[in-house]
C-alpha cells in the first residue's frame, strides 16, 4: 500500500513495488488523461508534474514518488500556468489526433513554470515530447502564447 | 483462423481508375443485411435504404435541443468529425460547435464511399460532402413541415434560425427538439434545395475544431482508455519470427503464481497473461520462458531466420521477372534508339511503421443473451464486424463495434491479419468467461505493425538534343496493400506517384512486377505516393541535371499544356520569395532548395523545400507547399493536415525505416525506431489553391511532395544524389 498526493488529494494504492506511478494513474485510479505511449521515457505522452517539474510516469515507480505532490492533467487548470496553457492550445487549435497532447500541455506547464518566458531554445529542448502527428510547430506557437497571456 | 481474410483495405483512388470506375473493392465487402431501427416515419419504412439517404440514421435531435450526427468516418486528427458538422449544420441550420459527432455503428446507411464504408484514400469529405449536405437540408426541411403543422401556418411562413423554427409574423418559436418526434415520421423529400454556397455561414470557413477543447484537457477517450465492469487485463508476447508458434511453456507453474496473475494462454503466434492489473499482465507474460517453433531456415517465401531488409531489397533489385504494364503511350523503344542522352536510375525506400502515438488495444465482452461487444479502434466497420464474429463464433449481427476516436492512425487501423489485437482480445475473452482488455506494449505493437512496404524502382528516360526528355520508362518490383487486400492486379498501390503524371513526354513505359513480401504489409498515409514520387520527382531531377535544365523551368516546360499546375508552380514559387535553387548563404551557412510536385487522391500539390548541412545530417529549414484540393470545406484543417503530412513526409524522409535482420525487426521502441522530433522540424507554410476542380482528399496529399523537394535539395546544396531513403543512411558533406 502506497499513499500518494495527487492533485492536492491523499490516494492510497494498493499495488506492487516497481510498478509505474503511470499504471497507477491509469488503471488503479482510473485517471486516463494522462497517456502510455512508450513506457520508456521517449514519447513524454505520461508526463505529469511532480512538485511542479515535468515527470515522465512511466519510468517512475510508485514507491519512488514518496510525499512529492503529483499534478495531472486532469487538475493542470487549477494552476494557473496551467490554465493559460490550455487556454492557449485551445485559442492555437494545437491538437489533431490529441493523443500526446495531454503530455505536451504538461510538458508546457512545467517550462513556463520554470521559465516564464522561454527563448526559442527553451522550448526545443524542454519540449522534447514526440508528436506523431506533426503538431510541433503548433505547440512552439501555444507555448510562446500561455507566455504572454 | 483471422488470417488476411480479403478485407483489410483503404483504397486509392487509382483503384477506381484502373478498372475504369467500377467498383471493384465493393465485391471485397460482406453484404450487410442489418436490420437497423434507429427511427419511426421514413426509418422503418426504409427496408433497403440507399446509403447516405435516411435522415433518423445520421442526425439525432434530443428534446433537450442536443444534435448528435452519427458519422460514417472516424475521427483520428484528421478534423472530420469537425468538417461533418459544419456541412450538416450548414444546411441544417446549427452552429456547429453545438453538434456532436459520433463514429456512426456498422450499417448500410453509412456506406457512403461508393458504397462501401472506410475512413481512408484520403476519401471521407470528397465522398460525403454531397450526401451530407443533402441530410442536412432534408431534416431542415422535415422540421419546418412538423413546425408547419404544429403552428398551423404555411410552412413559407417560416425560417430557421440556429436550432430554432421561427414564425417570424406572430414571433413564435419552437426548437427543433420540440419538433424532432413529428418531423421524423413525415415523409422525406427528395429535392429539397440546398443552401447557395454564397450564404454559407460555416463551410468554406476555418470554424474552430469541435473536440479541440477536450483534447488540450485530457479528456477525449481513445479506446485505450475504455474500461468494462468485471474486465480482465491482458499482455501478449509475439514470436520474435513471425510465423512461429509457441511450442512448449517451460515455467506456466511459477508464473501463474504471480501476483495478480489470472491465467496463462498460448494464441496463434502469441502468449498472453490475463491478470488484475495491466502491469502485472505484463510482469507475467514477459517472464514465460517459451520455446518457439523454428522458422525456416532461408528464403523470402517466409519471415526466415535470415531474412533482411537487404535481402528483400536485392530481390527486389535482382528480379528478372518480366514486368506488367500500368502505363504505355507512344514508341519508347524508337525514341531511346534516337536518343541524344540516356540515363538511368535505382531508387528504393524502407518499411515504415505507423508509429501511431496510441499502443492498439480492444475491449471485448460476450453478454449473456449472446451477443459480444468490442472496443477497438478501426478504418473499417463492416471489415472489423465480421472479423469479430469469426474470431467470437458468433454472427455479425450479434457484434456491437465501439468506436472511439483514434490517436493517430496513417492508415494502422485496417484489419491486416494477425496486425492487431481484436481477434486475441475476444479469444481470451471466450477462454475467461470475462471481459477482456487486450493492450499491446509499444514493443508488441512495434513487432506486429503491418509495415509500408518496402519497394524499388528503376527508371531510364531519353533526352532530346535540345535537354528535353523524351521517353521514360519504369520499372517497380513489389508488393503493395491494395494487390494484398483486395486483389487487384496489376496493382496500383504499387506505381502510383510513377503512373498518370501530368508532364508532357510523349513516350512512356511503365510497369510493375509484383515480388510478395513475407510480412504484413500496410496502407501508410499517402500509401505508394509515399516513395514513388519522390522516386519520380528526384529522377525528374536528373533529367533536368542531365539536360542542363533548370528543374523549375523543366517542370514549367513540361506543364505548359495544364493551367492548374502552372498555377500551383506559380504559387508555390510566389510562397517562398521566388523560385532559387542556389546554394546561397544564410547565416553563414550554405543552403539550397528543391522542388517536387504530385498529384495524389484527386489532389495537386507543388513542394520546395530549403536545406542545409549540420554535422553531416540534412536540416531542413522550410517547407513550402502549394496544395490544390479543387475546393475546401475548412480552410484551417486543411492546412493543419498539410503541414502534419509534411512532418510524417519529413519523418520517412530523413530518418525513418523499420530494418529486418536476421529475422527480426531490429527496433522494438521509440529508442531506436526514429520519427521525426520537434529539432527537425521546419517552418511550414501551406498555400491553398481552391481551383474549382472536383474536390480531392486532404488527409494524406501533402506528404508526397515533401522527400522529392527534400532530397532534390539536398543534391543542390552537395552534389550528391540520394536515390533511397531515410537521408539518415548517406553522410553528407557540403559540395
Ligand atoms: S509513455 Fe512515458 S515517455 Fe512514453
Ligand atoms: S496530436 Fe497526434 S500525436 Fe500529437
Amino acid at each position: 500500500m502506497f499513499t500518494l498526493t495527487i492533485n492536492g488529494e491523499a490516494r492510497d494504492v494498493d499495488v506492487d513495488e516497481g510498478t509505474p506511478l503511470l499504471f497507477v494513474l491509469r488503471d488503479t485510479l482510473g485517471m486516463t488523461g494522462t497517456k502510455y505511449g512508450c513506457g520508456i521515457a521517449q514519447c513524454g505522452a505520461c508526463t505529469v508534474l511532480m512538485d511542479g517539474a515535468a515527470m515522465r510516469s512511466c519510468q517512475l515507480p510508485v514507491e519512488a514518488v514518496g510525499p512529492s505532490e503529483i499534478t495531472t492533467i486532469e487538475a493542470v487548470e487549477a494552476d494557473d500556468v496551467g490554465k493559460r496553457v490550455v487556454a492557449a492550445w485551445i485559442e492555437g487549435q494545437v491538437p489533431q489526433c490529441g493523443y500526446c497532447q495531454s503530455g505536451q500541455v504538461m510538458a508546457a506547464t512545467a517550462l513556463l513554470k520554470q521559465t516564464p518566458e522561454p527563448s526559442d531554445d527553451d522550448i526545443l529542448y524542454g519540449m522534447s515530447n514526440l508528436c506523431r502527428c506533426g503538431t510541433y510547430n503548433a505547440i512552439a506557437a501555444a507555448v510562446r502564447q500561455a507566455a504572454k497571456a | 483462423m483471422i488470417l488476411a481474410p480479403a478485407s483489410a483495405a483503404g483504397l486509392s483512388r487509382r483503384a477506381f481508375i484502373l478498372r475504369s470506375g467500377a467498383f471493384v473493392l465493393g465485391a471485397a465487402l460482406p453484404t450487410r443485411v442489418l436490420a437497423d431501427v434507429a427511427g419511426a416515419g421514413e426509418g422503418a419504412a426504409a427496408v433497403a435504404p440507399a446509403p447516405g439517404t435516411r435522415v433518423a440514421a445520421f442526425i439525432e435531435i434530443g428534446a433537450d435541443n442536443t444534435v448528435r450526427f452519427l458519422s460514417p468516418f472516424v475521427e483520428g486528427g484528421q478534423g472530420i468529425a469537425t468538417g461533418m458538422a459544419q456541412t450538416v449544420g450548414e444546411e441544417l441550420d446549427v452552429d456547429p460547435a453545438r453538434i456532436e459527432v459520433e463514429c456512426a455503428p456498422p450499417g448500410p446507411d453509412y456506406q457512403v464511399v461508393n458504397g462501401m464504408r472506410l475512413t481512408g484514400g484520403s476519401f471521407s469529405t470528397r465522398s460525403s460532402y454531397p450526401v451530407v449536405r443533402r441530410l442536412g437540408a432534408t431534416a431542415r426541411d422535415m422540421l419546418l413541415r412538423a413546425a408547419a403543422a404544429r403552428l398551423e401556418v404555411d410552412v413559407d411562413a417560416l425560417t430557421t434560425r440556429d436550432g430554432v423554427v421561427v414564425h417570424a409574423t406572430s414571433g413564435r418559436t419552437l426548437t427543433y427538439g420540440d419538433l424532432a418526434t413529428e418531423a421524423l415520421a413525415l415523409t422525406p423529400r427528395e429535392d429539397v434545395p440546398l443552401r447557395d454556397p454564397a450564404a454559407f455561414r460555416w463551410i468554406g470557413k476555418p470554424v474552430g475544431r469541435i473536440d479541440v477543447a477536450d483534447k488540450s484537457r485530457g479528456l477525449a477517450k481513445y479506446t485505450i482508455d475504455h474500461a468494462v465492469d468485471g474486465m480482465l487485463f491482458a499482455a501478449v508476447v509475439h514470436a520474435p519470427h513471425y510465423g512461429t508458434e509457441p511450442k512448449a511453456l517451460s515455467n506456466e507453474a511459477d508464473v501463474k503464481v504471480m501476483p495478480g496473475v489470472h491465467s496463462i494462454h498460448t494464441l496463434p503466434g502469441a502468449v498472453a497473461v490475463t491478470a488484475d492489473s495491466w502491469w502485472r499482465a505484463r510482469k507475467a507474460v514477459e517472464a514465460l520462458d517459451v520455446t518457439w517453433t523454428d522458422p525456416a531456415p532461408t528464403g523470402i517465401a517466409t519471415v526466415a531466420a535470415d531474412f533482411s531488409s537487404d535481402g528483400m531489397l536485392a530481390a527486389l533489385t535482382g528480379s528478372t521477372a518480366p514486368g506488367v504494364s500500368v502505363e504505355a503511350e507512344g514508341d519508347t523503344a524508337a525514341t531511346f534508339a534516337a536518343a541524344a542522352k540516356v540515363i538511368e536510375a535505382e531508387y528504393h525506400a524502407p518499411y515504415l511503421n505507423h508509429a501511431q502515438l496510441e499502443p492498439p488495444s480492444t475491449i471485448a465482452r460476450f453478454n449473456d443473451d449472446g451477443t459480444l461487444d468490442v472496443w477497438l479502434p478501426n478504418q473499417m466497420p463492416e471489415a472489423f464486424q465480421k472479423l469479430c464474429a469469426e474470431a467470437g463464433g458468433v454472427v455479425p449481427e450479434q457484434v456491437r463495434l465501439h468506436q472511439p476516436m483514434l490517436g493517430g492512425f496513417f492508415g494502422r487501423h485496417f484489419t491486416y491479419g494477425t496486425g492487431n489485437p481484436f481477434p486475441q482480445a475476444i479469444l481470451l475473452a471466450k477462454a475467461t468467461g470475462r471481459p477482456v482488455k487486450l493492450v499491446w506494449s509499444r514493443e508488441e505493437e512495434f513487432k506486429m505493425d503491418a509495415l509500408r512496404p518496402l519497394s524499388f524502382t528503376r527508371l531510364k528516360a531519353a533526352l532530346g538534343a535540345d535537354g528535353m526528355p523524351t521517353a521514360i520508362t519504369s520499372r517497380t518490383v513489389g508488393e503493395g496493400p491494395l494487390g494484398r487486400y483486395f486483389g487487384l492486379s496489376p496493382d496500383s498501390s504499387t506505381v502510383e506517384g510513377i503512373t498518370e503524371k501530368p508532364y508532357a513526354i510523349a513516350n512512356r513505359a511503365m510497369e510493375t512486377v509484383t515480388l510478395r513480401h513475407p510480412v504484413n504489409i500496410a496502407f501508410w498515409r499517402s500509401v505508394g505516393h509515399s516513395m514513388n514520387d519522390f522516386f519520380y520527382e528526384g529522377f525528374l531531377d536528373e533529367i533536368a541535371d542531365a539536360g542542363g535544365q533548370d528543374p523549375f523551368a523543366l517542370r514549367k516546360a513540361l506543364l505548359a499544356h495544364s493551367r492548374r499546375h502552372l498555377a500551383l508552380l506559380d504559387e508555390v514559387a510566389r510562397i517562398s520569395g521566388g523560385w532559387r535553387r542556389g546554394p546561397y548563404t544564410v547565416d553563414g551557412t550554405s543552403r539550397a532548395r528543391g522542388l517536387a510536385m504530385a498529384s495524389p487522391f484527386g489532389s495537386e500539390t507543388a513542394t520546395i523545400a530549403e536545406v542545409s548541412l549540420e554535422d553531416g545530417a540534412t536540416k531542413v529549414h522550410n517547407v513550402w507547399v502549394a496544395f490544390d484540393p479543387g475546393s475546401v470545406v475548412n480552410p484551417a484543417i486543411v492546412k493543419a493536415q498539410v503541414e502534419s503530412a509534411v512532418a510524417l513526409g519529413l519523418s520517412e524522409t530523413l530518418v525513418e525505416q523499420a530494418v529486418y535482420e536476421n529475422g527480426v525487426r531490429r527496433d522494438a521502441n521509440y529508442d531506436t525506431y526514429q520519427v521525426l522530433r520537434r529539432e527537425m522540424m521546419p517552418a511550414v507554410h501551406v498555400s491553398i489553391v481552391e481551383s474549382g476542380a472536383p474536390m480531392g482528399g486532404v488527409g494524406e496529399p501533402g506528404l508526397p511532395g515533401v522527400p522529392g523537394a527534400v532530397v532534390n535539395a539536398v543534391a543542390a546544396l552537395t552534389g550528391v544524389r540520394v536515390r533511397s531513403l531515410p537521408l539518415a543512411n548517406t553522410p553528407l558533406s557540403a559540395a
